[in-house]
């Protein structure tokens, strides 16, 4: 395999040089609720400390006839509405989502689940986003639903209502713990079924790995 | 079966439950190539995470790297320049040709048809050839970068596009002569993994299996990106959703690829080949899904930014996961011989399934 020339770009950080915890968890945008009522006001955004200049803030309260008609039949379950960069963000209330997933599913013909994820904010009182990217054939629209759970909280499963979440989830299980109540079959995917520890919270250093395990199976000290 | 069984295209396992020669159940066992990419992202900063995902699809890596550097410069705001845009689209489509390629060689190998093999790596060579000689690379290619390209078309890039788009169209005959009427064929595909269009759906089903299923729907008609609205094409799909339909809108597609290239080598447009995005890229707090039609379906890119030079988090749908997630549907009332040919027509990549 021929090397490109790689001029233009930084010298490569060796890997055991920066843990994952060095990342600051700047504030996310999201992180605190919106209320939806005021317009969209770049000064009520906290600014992030890295940058010397004024944030751009893209992220502004979403108010459309689509989030009217779901507030009007969910009313508090739904916590957030916003847009960052013409991308549609709902947060809904984590008991609730499977309720609103049907609704979203049936009535608003969501009908495909594109991808489901989630993402570590450790200094967060709910830590947790699960994130589902949903789309829809009959509207050629996507639309990102949230809910917020905390470490030992459970999210429910949304394998009853899109059954491409099943093994979504199950990932979402094997690298950051989350347990989806309801799920047919919640296991390691990725990872060995004996293996400890979540490797994609952001308290789980990238050098970090189950040593115990990699002596017993692989023989050896040190993936590494 | 698996993991080092020939026919599952990498280290797949599967466990089969049988009822003598038919399955009746079926449990893929996945994560021997899992290198953790998406931990990875967020201790690289963007442009050195860019030749990693070259690594998942490693056999349609220029497709994989177009969906990352767009996800990029949608979070940055910025847009790669019109000439960037077009030569992007012609190299991913050669990629599209490439990966099918592979594929077609591949399952028919696995079916028990030699010849096509040879036959198909003989065209795969010469846009590999191209991609050489593009920016020095096979297969891992990290063609583009966040903003455009990094290197300037070279001087016979058109012709060499023109010559293999050319001769191309003849080879097609060529495979459809040897596999389309062929009875051992038709017998070992039609009406195997049958998948309906409701439950390749509900199952996220992406790329040619969708299509194959009878649904119309291609992220590169749905929501052009690169510069895809500009050209001509068609999206192909098929009836029954049968392993035969998979086959034959692949073909069709492999159709459609070249005279998408055609069209763009025509007239591509002078200017730069990159945007201002400057060498450190702080893309504002926010984030982006960002989907493209790779070869084997929509590949998305999940990137949270919280405005320093590191992603907070990098999610990577790969079509090849969550493809294979209606494995089990597809292959339960089959011989076993037939799941050779299931695990073949979804078209996976475990480097890709497993990241």
């Amino acid at each position: 395999m021929a090397d490109e020339p790689k001029e233009t770009k930084p010298p490569q950080v060796p890997t055991g040089e920066k843990p994952a915890s060095s990342t600051p968890p700047v504030s996310t945008p999201l992180a605190k609720p919106v209320d939806a009522s005021t317009p969209a006001a770049p000064a009520a955004k906290p600014a992030a400390p890295t940058p010397p200049k004024p944030p751009v803030v893209l992220q502004t309260p979403l108010d459309n006839e689509f989030v009217t008609r779901l507030r009007a039949k969910f009313g508090g379950a739904l916590l957030e509405a916003t847009e960052d960069r013409k991308q549609a963000i709902l947060t809904a209330e984590r008991a609730r989502l499977v309720e609103i997933a049907l609704h979203l599913r049936d009535e608003e013909k969501f009908d495909m689940l594109a991808s489901l994820t989630a993402v570590d904010w450790p200094k967060r009182e709910k830590r947790f986003d699960v994130v589902l990217d949903l789309y829809s054939f009959a509207k050629n629209e996507r639309l990102r639903l949230k809910v917020w759970a905390a470490d030992a909280e459970e999210v429910p499963s949304v394998v009853s209502v899109w059954p491409a979440a099943n093994w979504q989830e199950r990932e979402v299980f094997d690298m950051f713990g989350i347990i989806f109540s309801g799920h047919p079959n919640l296991k390691r995917i990725l990872l060995p079924d004996e293996w400890q520890g979540y490797p994609l919270r952001k308290d789980y250093d990238i050098l970090q790995q189950d040593t115990a395990w990699v002596r017993e199976n692989l023989g050896i000290e040190s993936g590494q | 079966m698996g993991p080092q069984h020939p026919s599952t295209h990498g280290v797949l396992r599967v466990k089969l439950k049988l009822d003598g020669e038919r399955v009746i159940g079926s449990e893929c066992i996945i994560g021997y190539l899992h290198r953790g990419v998406e931990k990875i992202a967020e201790n690289r900063t963007y442009q050195q995470f860019a030749p990693y995902v070259d690594r998942m699809d490693y056999v349609a890596a220029v497709s994989s790297g177009l969906g990352y550097c767009e996800a990029v410069e949608k979070l940055l705001i910025v847009e790669a320049p019109p000439r960037a845009r077009v030569i992007r689209t012609i190299l991913t489509e050669l990629q599209r040709i490439a990966s099918h390629l592979l594929w077609l060689g591949t399952h028919a190998l696995d079916i028990g048809a030699l010849t096509p093999l040879f036959y198909c790596f003989r065209e795969r060579e010469e846009i590999l050839k191209i991609f050489e000689k593009y920016c020095g690379a096979r297969l891992t290619t990290h063609a583009f970068r966040i903003g455009g390209l990094q290197y300037e078309a070279y001087d016979t890039f058109e012709k060499d596009v023109e010559r293999f788009c050319k001769d191309f169209e003849s080879r097609i005959v060529e495979y459809e002569t040897l596999l389309t009427q062929n009875r051992i064929w038709i017998g070992r595909t039609k009406g195997v993994g049958i998948l309906t269009a409701a439950d390749a759906i509900a199952f996220g089903v992406t790329g040619p299996v969708l299509r194959a299923s009878g649904v119309k729907w291609d992220i590169r008609k749905a929501m052009p990106y690169a510069a895809y609205d500009q050209y001509k094409f068609e999206i192909p799909v098929g009836t029954t959703g049968d392993t035969y339909d998979r086959y034959l809108v692949r073909m069709e597609e492999m159709r459609q690829s070249r005279l998408i290239c055609l069209q763009a080598i025509e007239n591509i447009p002078s200017g730069p080949i990159l945007a201002k995005v400057g060498k450190v890229l702080k893309p504002p707090p926010g984030e982006v899904y960002h989907a493209i039609e790779a070869p084997k379906g929509e590949i998305g890119y999940y990137i949270v930014s919280d405005g320093t030079v590191q992603p907070y988090r990098v999610h990577i749908r790969p079509p090849s996961f969550i493809n294979l997630q209606a494995f089990d549907r597809m292959v339960r009332g089959h011989l076993v011989a037939d799941v050779v040919a299931i695990i073949g027509t979804i078209d996976i990549v475990l480097g890709e399934v497993d990241r």
